[in-house]
C-alpha cells in the first residue's frame, strides 16, 4: 500500500467512528429499545385469551416479518409524505427499526414467556399474586433470561440493518464511508474499512452478551 | 403468636372441633373427560385428611378447586362458616381470592421461584402480597427456617438445595402465609428415598401442632400414622372413607381393595 493509502485509511477512520458514534450506535439503541417495549406487548397480546387482541398481533408480526425492511423504511420516508405525513430523516429510520424490531422481539419474548413452567404461575398465584404481579415478578425474570441469547442476535442484526438507514439519508456509519469513497474513489478501501467498523463493534456486543448472560446465571445450575 | 410458633393462628386451645372445610358436589370436567364427579369433604379444625387413589383419579384436581387454581364446574366450599362459594355460576373474583388467601399448597415438584433466594422465596407473598412489615416477616420466615433446620441457607438459591431441603422450603413458604388450610400435593414423591423422612416428619409435626390439612399421599404408612381420616379417590368420586386404621386394614369397597392390594404387592 501506497503512503497515501494508509493516509487515507487514518483521515477517514474518525469521519467512519463519529458515524458510528452519533448515527450507528444512537440509532440501534433507540430502536432496539422502543422495539423491546412494542415487543412485550405484541408478545402480551398474543398470548391474550381474547382472539381479537391475539390476531391484531399476529397480523401485525406477520405483515414485519414478512416485508423487507428497505421497503418499510422507504414506506415511512417516501411514502408516507405522499399522504401528507412529513418524518425527518432520523425520526423516520426510528420509527421503521422500531416497529421491525418488535416484530421480530415479540415472538422472542412469547417463546420465552412459555418457556417458564407452568408451576411457576400456579406458585405465584398459590401464595396470593395476581395475575400482572405473577408476570412482573415470576414469569418475566425467568423468560428475561431464556431470552438474552436470541434477543442479543435481535440486536447485533439491527446494528448491522442500520446501514439501510443511509439511504434514507441518515449520517451514520456507512453514508460517512459512501461519501468519503465517492470523493477519493478509494472504494474498496472504505467499504472494507466500514465494514471492520461494524466486525468491531459486532464483536463487542457478543462479549457484552456474555457477560449478562453470566450475570443471570446466578440462579440456575452449570 | 410468638415467631418461633408453628402452630396456627386461628387455633386457641380448647377450641372446639368444628368443620373448617365443607365441600359439596364438587364437579370438574376438562372438556368430555369429567373428572371429578360430586366430591364430598368435610375437614374439622386441626384435623388431617389423607386421599388416596390411583393415578389420573383427581387428587391433584381436587387439592387444586380447594386452592382455587382451579375453578369447579359445581358445587360448594365453605370454609370455616364464614366464607361459602357455590359454582353454580363463577364464583365472584374477590371469593376465589378470598379462597386462596385461607390455603396454602405444597407442591409435588416444590415450585420454589429459582430467581429467588430461599428467604426471598418465603417473604414473596407476605410482603410482596399481604404487605406486612418487612421486618417482621424477615424475623418470622427465619425463624420458621430455623425449625427446620435451613438458617444457614437463607442467602442460597433453590438449585444449591437438594430435594428434601427445596421441599421445606416449599412448606416453610406456605406457612409463612399464615393459611387456615394446608393442602399437600404428594409431597414427597418426587424425592429420593433417603430424604422422604425428613419432610414426612416434618409434616407430622404440623399435624400434631394443630394445623388441619388435606395430604394426597402415597405412603399409607404415614396415612395411618397422621391423618384422622383417610378417604379413596377413584373415578373423580370418594369410593370409601374411614378411620385410617381400619379402612387400611380392612377396605370394604372392591375397588379400594384392589387398589391396597396394588400398593402393597407391586410385583
Ligand atoms: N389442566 C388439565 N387439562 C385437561 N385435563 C386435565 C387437566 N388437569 C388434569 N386433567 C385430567 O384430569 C384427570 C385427573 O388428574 P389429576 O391430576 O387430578 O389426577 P391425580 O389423581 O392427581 O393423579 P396422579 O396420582 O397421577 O397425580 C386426568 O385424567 C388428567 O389427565
Ligand atoms: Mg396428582
Amino acid at each position: 500500500m501506497t503512503e497515501s493509502t494508509w493516509q487515507l485509511l487514518l483521515d477517514s477512520l474518525w469521519p467512519l467512528l463519529d458515524g458510528a458514534i452519533r448515527g450507528t450506535i444512537p440509532l440501534a439503541l433507540a430502536s432496539f429499545a422502543i422495539g423491546l417495549v412494542l415487543a412485550l406487548g405484541l408478545a402480551l397480546m398474543r398470548l391474550s385469551k381474547r382472539p381479537w387482541l391475539s390476531g391484531i398481533a399476529r397480523g401485525y408480526i406477520s405483515i414485519v416479518r414478512g416485508t423487507p425492511l428497505l421497503v418499510q423504511l422507504f414506506v415511512i420516508f417516501y411514502g408516507l409524505p405522499s399522504i401528507g405525513v412529513v418524518i425527518d430523516p432520523w425520526p423516520s429510520a426510528v420509527v421503521a427499526f422500531s416497529l421491525n424490531v418488535g416484530g421480530y422481539a415479540a415472538e422472542v419474548i412469547r417463546a420465552a414467556i412459555l418457556s417458564v413452567p407452568k408451576g411457576q404461575w400456579e406458585a405465584a398465584y398459590m401464595v396470593g399474586m395476581s395475575h400482572r404481579r405473577a408476570l412482573g415478578r415470576i414469569i418475566l425474570p425467568q423468560a428475561a433470561r431464556v431470552s438474552v441469547p436470541p434477543l442479543s442476535n435481535t440486536f447485533i442484526s439491527l446494528v448491522k440493518d442500520t446501514s439501510l438507514a443511509s439511504l434514507i439519508l441518515v449520517t451514520e456509519l456507512f453514508r460517512q464511508a459512501q461519501e468519503i469513497a465517492a470523493f477519493s474513489q478509494e472504494f474498496m478501501l472504505l467499504y472494507l474499512e466500514a465494514a471492520l467498523v461494524y466486525w468491531v463493534i459486532c464483536l463487542a456486543l457478543s462479549s457484552a452478551q456474555g457477560l449478562l448472560e453470566k450475570r443471570l446465571d446466578r440462579y440456575v445450575a452449570h | 403468636m410468638s415467631p418461633t410458633d408453628l402452630s396456627p393462628a386461628d387455633r386457641a386451645p380448647g377450641t372446639p372441633d368444628a368443620a373448617l372445610l365443607t365441600v359439596r358436589g364438587l364437579r370438574k370436567s376438562f372438556g368430555a373427560n369429567r373428572v371429578l364427579d360430586s366430591i364430598d369433604l368435610t375437614v374439622d379444625r386441626g384435623r388431617v385428611l389423607a386421599l388416596i387413589g390411583p393415578s389420573g383419579s383427581g387428587k391433584t384436581t381436587i387439592l387444586r378447586c380447594l386452592n382455587g387454581l382451579e375453578l369447579a364446574d359445581g358445587g360448594t366450599i365453605d370454609v370455616a362458616g364464614e366464607l361459602a362459594l357455590d359454582f353454580a355460576q363463577a364464583p365472584p373474583k374477590k371469593q376465589l381470592t378470598a379462597l386462596r388467601d385461607r390455603s396454602a399448597m405444597v407442591f409435588q415438584h416444590y415450585n420454589l421461584f429459582p430467581h429467588k433466594t430461599v428467604l426471598e422465596n418465603v417473604i414473596e407473598g407476605p410482603v410482596g402480597v399481604q404487605k406486612r412489615p418487612r421486618a417482621e416477616a424477615v424475623a418470622e420466615a427465619l425463624a420458621l427456617l430455623g425449625r427446620v433446620g435451613l438458617s444457614d441457607k437463607k442467602d442460597s438459591y433453590p438449585f444449591e438445595l437438594s430435594g428434601g431441603q427445596q421441599q421445606r422450603v416449599g412448606i416453610v413458604r406456605a406457612l409463612a402465609l399464615k393459611p387456615q388450610l394446608l393442602l399437600f400435593d404428594e409431597p414427597t414423591s418426587a424425592l429420593d428415598p433417603e430424604l422422604v423422612g425428613d419432610v414426612l416428619r416434618l409434616i407430622k409435626e404440623l399435624a400434631l401442632e394443630g394445623w388441619t390439612m388435606v395430604i394426597v399421599t402415597h405412603e399409607l404408612e404415614f396415612a395411618r400414622e397422621v391423618a384422622h381420616e383417610v378417604a379413596f379417590v377413584d373415578g373423580g368420586v370418594i369410593v370409601e372413607r374411614g378411620d385410617p386404621k381400619e379402612l387400611l386394614r380392612n377396605p370394604q369397597n372392591e375397588r379400594t381393595k384392589q387398589f391396597l392390594h396394588r400398593l402393597l404387592f407391586p410385583f
